[in-house]
């Protein structure tokens, strides 16, 4: 089975243009085509598999916790699509090759065409519903950059973008029907979906499903009342209108009806609805094609109106109705794309598409005439054409239904009249372009195109011929399977032949030949009536209806997009309030289960000093110096708190974080404002902020009262039981850092070094205004660096060291480790850095901080990397005791060496943070010394 | 003793919060760090208050619950990058904004900066 292969041979094909596009134009088409001709074969040699009635579908898994498989079916209705999206999207390869000019940019337009027939073809063969809507979405995306090919022209880049906004809103409406679905049934796989019909018809959400769907397919389709984007879209090159607005993608809609046929379809509501929208779309696109004076406006309308043919009849609940529109869905695109190729033509040889203006090319172009006359009959419905042969059994059709109860007789009466303005404007398409006088005011003078650019359009003219006259040796095995594929039951008796005898169905299609004759004949009172209504333009309508919802999308934008802080501050907290506090009402009581701990004096204390600090910061914020002292003190009560509950790590680590923050916040108090303003908040602003921020405490301390209150089940217990026999050492913090959960602190350490080196860069060309006098107007101190810390410092450096040294050492047997040495060192170092200036270190301290971040992040990146070498997961340590003369037995670890790459980063980090900021001082006050 | 426990966490957290609001810098950081403070501590109590019994294998009969201290160490590590590049952000701000108001309707005025 080649078919899997068949969606991927254009994906890779995509490239193909762009790297031939050097190359001269026909190579570049040739080397285009290779691909999807590939592909086209393969479709052929499954082909006989499927005609005689098999499907199959092949899936390879891709995210099964989403139901996303990569997965290809390939049946009769695949198969019809695949073909027809192949063999005319070759056929408009060679045809855009004589059409585009030598300015346009052959690549990117082959290039845009190809990812556009992956996309369809993606659609047509995906056996998943979230595949497939993939690929839909992709064909709404390739259709804008087609349709905006030629960007310099404003109605290309309109017309684009509209068909964008209308097909992709379809595209979000579809999805949620396939996600509502998918729900449904339980899978996202078509194998699974298409049997399960029942299922969903009982289901509660079909309705909900069935218009989502609708409202995907009919955007697609172009069906009323989504029907104006189309017309707009014949901006485009005459080859993507072919290809794109007549042959394929504007079947997509219609392909979704017909997929998901044996699941929709069946009801009272899809029977009404799809056929009354199909029946609208019918009767006003063929009305409004006969007043186009645009040939390529003319083909469009006709094209609304045979989509909406289509969907009428799969909206009609008989059988024989969903295949004739199969039927008609091969015959249309076939007749439709040869007409625009022509209409192409015609405009490229004579420069013109107005009706107006181009008369009497028969003279001119005799063999372009006679094809396109051929097609256009066949578009009207004339006996030995194809086109005769669906829409015979179309209005055989429409007879045989029973929607609209004692009014249905209404149905077969209005497709008469929408086949009879059918035949009207296929007889002035030809009429006009090629009799109808002498072409008036042309740029050039009308001439047949090259040889090559008719050949497409013979060939589909042909094809329109031998339909018309052979449907059982041509289409017949064809259409057998893929109704079977459409319908997913036994086919029911249908006939082929042109002759049926006298029926009704015959004394229609009579009717409307004549009338359409009789409406052309009166056609100048008709455009006179119809010139009485006012002109609308969907395009002037649509862009106001975007500048307004544009215009409200700012408005509201502004509103909520302040610039301040504060008011984003206060939402997240006001959130944040919404959601904590809801759970705790359905708690009973506060207090749990767990005898409480008996309370001391030096709690008491403890807690009072934390309560008196963290007032005193709030009271003297506006003196910032003395509101950083206040907190901390804070921050050491933090730390003793730490380590009273048993836990010296913390407090160590705290102790030293405190220390450098402070140092931190006093190095750019200095930068700062020394002082806040006192008047600037607004008393409301106070009371509110003062509520929120009450509340949010109450919950907080609520839920840390019941969290230690309540039994708790803990997965700590594993850590106890394991750290010494798997981690090898008696510190379980530490053990668990840099072995149970050493990868966490792995993306730690990173995140500190990227912090770090943000905040580099964001000093590096920091320019701030230096002062020289404190708040109170006295000038700084002379003396830079103060005799004492000079001293005391640089003989406390290696006592410094040694601890650190130690610290690390007994880390992972007992309290200390990495974080904790490596910011003691930090400390010994700010410390010089303090006593001795930035330029004294800089002589005597030659590394250089980022490398010594990446030093460390390489260690512990590398030490996690060595146990793949023994075939270990990620950050597997080992240990093992060893024993040297003099010194005993000790632990050697690969804990250790991770541990040495944590204590370089908190090293590098810290230091390159603060260093940063120093030698910001010094060398601006440098700068304002000498102003 | 959990109560007083539970008291402290939730009044460092309402004047961080405070702090956190008002229309400044230098206030927010200094808010940023106490809401921290509070934060690492409600973190620390989900293992419970353990007096005496550090989760130092062979030290003790039971021991504290390690588990919410690892986490919190490198909370505090974190705790202090995010202080650090929140407060070189305020000053680059006012380097580049001239001004340190957070608050999103203070006009450009570079004098009041002095008077104050």
């Amino acid at each position: 089975m080649y078919y899997f292969w068949v969606p991927f041979l254009p994906m890779f094909g995509i490239l193909v243009p762009l790297l031939t596009n050097k190359l001269n134009r026909s190579a570049c088409t040739l080397a285009t085509a290779l691909l999807p001709a590939l592909a086209l074969c393969l479709i052929f040699l499954d082909l006989p598999a499927v005609l005689a009635g098999e499907s199959f579908s092949k899936s390879v898994e891709w995210i099964p916790q989403l139901g996303l498989s990569l997965s290809f079916r390939l049946d009769g209705l695949a198969a019809l699509f695949s073909i027809l999206i192949l063999g005319i999207g070759l056929l408009v390869i060679l045809y855009a090759r004589y059409y585009l000019s030598e300015k346009d940019n052959m690549g990117h337009f082959y290039s845009y065409l190809i990812m556009f027939m992956t996309a369809m073809l993606g659609i047509v063969m995906s056996n998943n519903m979230l595949q497939l809507w993939f690929y839909w979405e992709l064909t709404s995306i390739s259709s804008f950059l087609l349709i905006g090919f030629w960007s310099h022209n404003s109605n290309a880049r309109k017309g684009a973008r509209m068909a964008l906004t209308i097909t992709g809103a379809g595209g979000l409406a579809l999805l949620a029907g396939i996600i509502l679905l998918g729900q449904v049934v339980g899978s996202y796989e078509l194998d699974v979906v298409l049997n399960s019909g029942e299922l969903v018809k009982q289901s509660p959400y079909y309705i909900a499903i069935l218009s989502l769907f609708l409202i995907g397919a009919f955007t697609k389709s172009a069906q009323f009342p989504f029907h104006f984007w189309l017309p707009h879209a014949m901006a485009a090159p005459t080859p993507v209108s072919a290809y794109l607005h007549s042959a394929t993608m504007v079947k997509a809609g219609i392909f979704l009806l017909a997929r998901f046929y044996p699941v929709l379809a069946g009801t009272e509501t899809w029977f009404v609805v799809v056929s009354l929208t199909g029946l609208c779309t019918l009767l006003l696109g063929a009305y409004t094609a006969l007043f186009k004076h645009d040939l390529k406006g003319l083909l469009a309308y006709s094209t609304i109106s045979h989509l909406g043919l289509i969907v009428l009849l799969l909206g009609l609940n008989t059988e024989l109705a969903a295949i004739a529109a199969i039927f008609h869905i091969m015959n249309h695109a076939v007749f439709k794309a040869s007409l625009f190729m022509a209409a192409g033509i015609i405009d490229h040889e004579s420069g013109s598409r107005d009706m107006r203006k181009i008369n009497g090319l028969w003279k001119y172009m005799p063999i372009t005439a006679t094809l396109a006359m051929v097609a256009s009959a066949s578009m009207a419905g004339v006996p030995l054409l194809n086109g005769f042969l669906s829409k015979e059994m179309f209005f055989a059709e429409t007879l045989e239904q029973s929607i609209l109860g004692a009014m249905s007789w209404l149905i077969p009466v209005l497709a008469t009249i929408a086949g009879a303005f059918s035949v009207a404007y296929s007889l002035r398409f030809i009429h006009d372009v090629f009799f109808n006088g002498e072409p008036k005011g042309l740029p050039k003078t009308p001439h047949e195109p090259p040889r090559y650019m008719r050949v497409p359009v013979e060939i589909l003219v042909a094809i329109c011929l031998l339909v018309g006259i052979f449907p059982n040796y041509t289409i017949g095995p064809m259409l057998q399977s893929t109704s079977l594929a459409v319908l997913n039951y036994e086919l029911p008796e249908y006939s082929l032949s042109i002759w049926h005898g006298f029926n009704l169905a015959l004394l229609m299609s009579g009717l409307a030949i004549v009338g359409g004759a009789a409406i052309y004949l009166n056609r100048k009172h008709l455009f006179k009536f119809s010139g009485m209504f006012p002109d609308i333009d969907a395009k002037l309508v649509f862009e106001r209806f975007i500048q307004t919802c544009v215009m409200y999308a700012q408005k509201i934008n502004m509103k909520l997009e302040t610039g301040s802080l504060q008011r984003y501050a206060f939402g997240l907290c006001l959130f944040a309030l919404l959601l904590i506090a809801p759970p705790l009402f359905d708690l009973d009581t506060t207090r749990g289960s767990l005898a409480g701990t008996p309370i001391n004096s030096a709690v008491v204390v403890a807690a009072i000093l934390i309560v008196a600090g963290s007032l005193a910061t709030i009271i003297w914020s506006h003196y910032r110096l003395i509101a950083l002292l206040m907190l901390s003190l804070v921050g050491l009560v933090v730390s003793i708190t730490f380590a009273y509950f048993s836990a010296p790590d913390l407090a160590l680590t705290q102790l030293s974080v405190e220390i450098v923050t402070v140092i931190l916040l006093l190095l750019s108090l200095y930068f700062f404002p020394q002082q806040t303003p006192t008047s600037k908040s607004r008393p409301s602003h106070f009371v509110r902020d003062f509520t929120v921020a009450s509340f949010i405490g109450c919950i907080i301390g609520s839920i840390c009262f019941a969290l230690m209150t309540h039994p708790l089940d803990s997965i700590s217990a594993y850590f106890l039981d394991n750290a010494k026999i798997g981690g090898g050492g008696t510190n379980v913090v530490n053990v668990i850092l840099v072995d149970f959960r050493g990868f966490d602190t792995f993306g730690e350490i990173t995140v500190l070094g990227i912090a770090a080196l943000g905040i580099h860069k964001l000093i590096a060309r920091m320019r701030l205004s230096m002062r020289t006098k404190d708040y109170a107007g006295r000038l700084w101190a002379k003396e830079k660096y103060p005799v004492l810390l000079l001293v005391v410092s640089q003989s406390l450096l290696p006592l410094f060291l040694l601890i650190s040294a130690y610290i690390f050492m007994r880390g992972h047997n007992l309290p200390g480790g990495g974080f904790i040495a490596g910011l003691i060192t930090s400390i010994a170092l700010i410390q010089q850095y303090l006593a001795h200036g930035v330029d004294w270190m800089a002589k005597r301290v030659s590394i250089s901080y980022h490398y010594m971040i990446a030093t460390g992040l390489s260690i512990a990146g590398l030490t996690g990397l060595g146990s793949w070498f023994f075939e270990r997961p990620f950050l597997t340590s080992w240990f093992d005791y060893v024993s040297l003369p003099w010194i005993g037995k000790f632990e050697l670890a690969s804990a250790l060496v991770f541990d040495i790459g944590v204590y370089f980063t908190v090293i590098g980090a810290t230091l390159l943070i603060l260093a940063s900021l120093g030698k910001l001082t010094t060398t601006e006050r440098l700068t304002v010394g000498e102003r | 003793m959990e109560l007083v426990y539970a008291i402290c966490v939730g009044f460092m957290s309402a004047c961080g919060i405070f702090l956190m609001l008002r229309g400044h810098t230098f206030t927010l950081v200094i808010g940023l760090t106490l809401l921290s403070y509070a934060v690492n501590l409600f973190l620390f109590a989900s293992g419970g208050l353990t007096i005496g019994a550090p989760a130092v294998l062979n030290s003790s009969e039971n021991y504290a619950d390690p588990l919410p201290q690892a986490l919190v160490l490198t909370a505090i590590v974190i705790g202090f990058a995010m202080t650090a590049f929140a407060v070189i952000l305020a000053m680059r701000g006012r380097a580049d904004l001239g001004s340190d108001h957070v608050d999103g309707t203070e006009p450009f005025d570079p004098l009041s900066e002095e008077k104050s």
